[in-house]
């Protein structure tokens, strides 16, 4: 089941499978989320926005509206 | 030599710089943009080259600002600034990534220093790193470890500029600029790179991953109630110190001009050159240097804060508060800085790469309300406000004093969202970024920064205020020669004749000031500010008061010859509520003074503001365009008050 990366729950692990081609999918990609990466989401802002993840020991934090450009599976 | 520094965020970019630079850098604007470019030399044995330290991008392919100048400098060999060289910083603990933007660089043809920085952290972290599978790969780059953070790898940087290679390369990855235009085709190559990055197996993951300190302290630091208890408590230092510790070296710098002017006035003979240095530059001079402890004690913190990656974690915490305002999280600090002054607020938001953000935060802080305006506040609320109590408990005029500093934050974030509406912005902002780990500051680089905050400063928006300044004397300590007569006629009268030497001296500086070139245009506005109710007693006070906003009580007291003296403020309370019209009115009303407090909260006040804010976005269109809204939202709602309440 393919989902987006905005909607895991905290520390649930998931596999990037697609970024479709948008304005800031260039940049998300050259961030580390490219496809096949191992994601985790690992705490949450305030009001649950923005949220940090982790990827390849390394912690970014996305807004949920550029988390919704990753498509992930539940590995 | 001249050679681009460049290289992801959070790499120790900057620990490099300036660990290579020391205190030989100079800090600048790229040409045409507000892109901060800093510039030094290095020295090596085959000569003196000069490294230029671009902002930090992950890659080529440009969206913010900052990020526009680096694509626009590499891209373009005619550009003043595109590089012969490139030493480029890898953060060794994550370089898989890292190198991603190296490969494109590489591809492009520069001759290039790759620095693995943070050495130490990637050991830490249990990674192995094939350097000689790196060097096999990339044969034309020169690879050196670093751990610039303690000084580590210097020499070895300066050895490889010095030993570099040019020559055809073959290159890394397909990489043909005019076919990657398109954010699909960006992808693709993005991703494809990285992925051939990956397979080469250049770093392996040893697993003895050391216990993850950052994740339980972010757990922590962006909690919903002790996230926002702790950020709360580090603004409280942080004010307490650009408050009430500031006002020291203030008052010292402060009672030196003083002295200074004085010591002048003395030495020189007596005429218009030693008035014009005496009166008009000293005292512009000190105006200048007055604001610095503030903005060094508030960069002192910004950048301890940033250092230990505190910073990124206040605008995580803050991002979805400021959002609907047009703003990000960013925005926080420069707003709330300028609660103890606008100039430092309005240079900290340097940080904020997105240039409309940016833009909108810098118009928008000098709503929050300034520690220069609370003399004026205090001044009319005991003037025209009465002691009250409401309900028993709460003082009126505490209740008002806090009423204005609202108003100044509603205003702030009411006109983000009007700009943001107005303003265009050519690419949508982006928001991912990386949360570094959690580091010890070096002082080093706190203090460098510092120094750098307060010479662009006193160099760049330092001339400004002094020349106004001094066009601002020269218009009160100058008028038309009618003035000298009327003082003949002032000497004469009984009321002169009868004071005390003090007393008179009060009195022929009212008459000077008020028979002055700003006197007479102070008269001239009078139909102009009536409206307001205000006098041309008032205009006079509000136009002297452009220098800063306590000038305005100053003045005032000046005007009513009550001596320009803080300790005279009961004097001078008592001397304006007699102030009588001919039909036997207050001229301090509660309609006036109300409609004078809320013109403080929202008028642009402050020439040292607008030198700061010509700086920081590179042009005199934009402090123009904050003065003249800022100056129309303060004429209507003084208008309305005083209309509601007369």
């Amino acid at each position: 089941m393919s989902v987006t990366l905005d909607s895991i729950s905290l520390n649930q692990q998931v596999q990037i499978t697609a970024i479709p081609a948008s304005a800031i999918s260039p940049k998300l990609t050259e961030m580390g989320l490219t496809k096949g990466q191992k994601i985790t989401a690992i705490f949450k802002a305030p009001f649950g926005d923005p949220i940090a993840y982790e990827i390849n020991g390394n912690v970014i934090s996305m807004r949920k509206e550029e988390a919704m450009h990753v498509e992930v599976q539940v590995a | 030599m001249k050679i681009a520094l460049l290289g992801n965020p959070n790499t120790g970019k900057s620990s490099i710089f300036n660990m290579l630079t020391g205190l030989r850098q100079q800090v600048g604007n790229f040409p045409g943009v507000t892109v901060e470019k800093k510039q030094g030399d290095i020295k090596t044995k085959t000569g003196i080259h000069q490294l230029i330290d671009f902002p930090g991008t992950y890659s080529i392919f440009a969206r913010a600002l900052d990020e526009q100048i680096v694509e626009d400098v590499l891209l373009n060999i005619q550009h003043t600034d595109y590089p012969d060289a490139i030493i480029y910083v890898a953060d060794a603990a994550n370089l898989e990534r890292n190198l991603l933007f190296f490969t494109q660089l590489y591809d492009s043809g520069f001759p290039i220093v790759l620095v693995l920085n943070m050495w130490d952290r990637a050991q830490q972290k249990g990674l192995k790193i094939d350097t000689e599978l790196l060097q096999k790969q990339f044969p034309l780059a020169n690879i050196v470890r670093a751990t610039a953070r303690v000084s580590i790898g210097k020499s070895r940087i300066i050895q490889a500029i010095d030993t570099l290679q040019k020559g055809k390369n073959t290159p890394f990855f397909d990489f043909n600029l005019d076919e990657l235009q398109t954010d699909h085709a960006q992808t693709e190559n993005t991703n494809a790179r990285l992925e051939k990055l990956r397979q080469l197996g250049i770093v392996q993951d040893l697993q003895i991953k050391a216990p993850n300190r950052s994740n339980r302290l972010d757990q922590i630091l962006t909690h919903r109630i002790y996230g926002y208890l702790i950020f709360s408590a580090v603004l409280l230092i942080i004010f307490q110190f650009i408050f009430s510790f500031a006002s020291i070296p203030m008052d010292f710098i402060d009672s030196q001009f003083v002295q200074l002017s004085s010591w002048i006035a003395n030495l020189l003979p007596e005429g218009v050159l030693s008035k014009l240095i005496s009166q008009g530059l000293i005292p512009g001079i000190g105006g200048v240097l007055v604001f610095v402890p503030q903005i060094a004690i508030l960069f002192f913190f910004i950048s301890l804060l940033e250092e230990s990656g505190y910073l990124s974690r206040v605008v995580f915490i803050m991002d979805r508060l400021m959002r609907p305002f047009g703003l990000n999280g960013k925005s926080v600090v420069p707003l709330l800085s300028s609660v103890a002054c606008a100039i430092p607020g309005i240079m900290s938001a340097r940080t904020i790469s997105d240039w409309k953000e940016r833009l909108i935060t810098i118009l928008v802080a000098p709503f929050m309300s300034c520690s220069a305006r609370i003399p004026v506040y205090t001044l009319l609320i005991s003037l025209v406000i009465p002691k009250t109590y409401i309900a028993g408990v709460l003082n009126l005029q505490g209740i008002v004093l806090f009423g204005l500093y609202l108003l100044g934050i509603v205003f702030a974030l009411a006109t983000a969202v009007i700009l943001k509406l107005l303003i265009k912005s050519g690419k949508p902002g982006f928001h991912v970024m990386e949360l570094p780990d959690y580091k010890t500051p070096r002082l080093y680089n706190v203090g460098l920064t510092v120094y750098e905050k307060v010479k662009i400063f006193i160099f760049d928006a330092g001339k400004i205020i002094v020349a106004i300044s001094i066009l601002l004397w020269a218009l009160a300590s100058y008028g038309p020669n009618s003035r000298e007569n009327n003082l003949s006629k002032l000497r004469q009268k009984a009321n002169y004749t009868a004071a005390n030497q003090a007393q008179q001296q009060e009195l022929e500086s009212s008459l000077l000031l008020s028979q002055s070139y700003i006197g007479h245009f102070g008269k001239w506005m009078e139909p102009v500010i009536k409206p307001l109710g205000y006098d041309w007693k008032i205009g006079i006070a509000l136009l002297s008061s452009f220098a800063a906003r306590e000038v305005f009580v100053g003045s005032l007291a000046t005007i009513y010859s009550v001596g320009n003296d803080t300790d005279n403020n009961k004097r001078l309370v008592q001397k304006l509520k007699d102030e009588k019209y001919e039909d036997g009115s207050s001229v301090y009303s509660l309609a006036t003074g109300g409609s004078l407090l809320i013109f403080y909260v929202f008028a642009m006040q402050c020439m040292a503001t607008l030198a700061v804010v010509k700086r920081e976005t590179n042009s005199w269109k934009w402090p123009l365009i904050q003065l003249a809204f800022m100056g129309i939202i303060a004429y209507l709602s003084a208008f309305i008050v005083y209309q509601l309440l007369s």
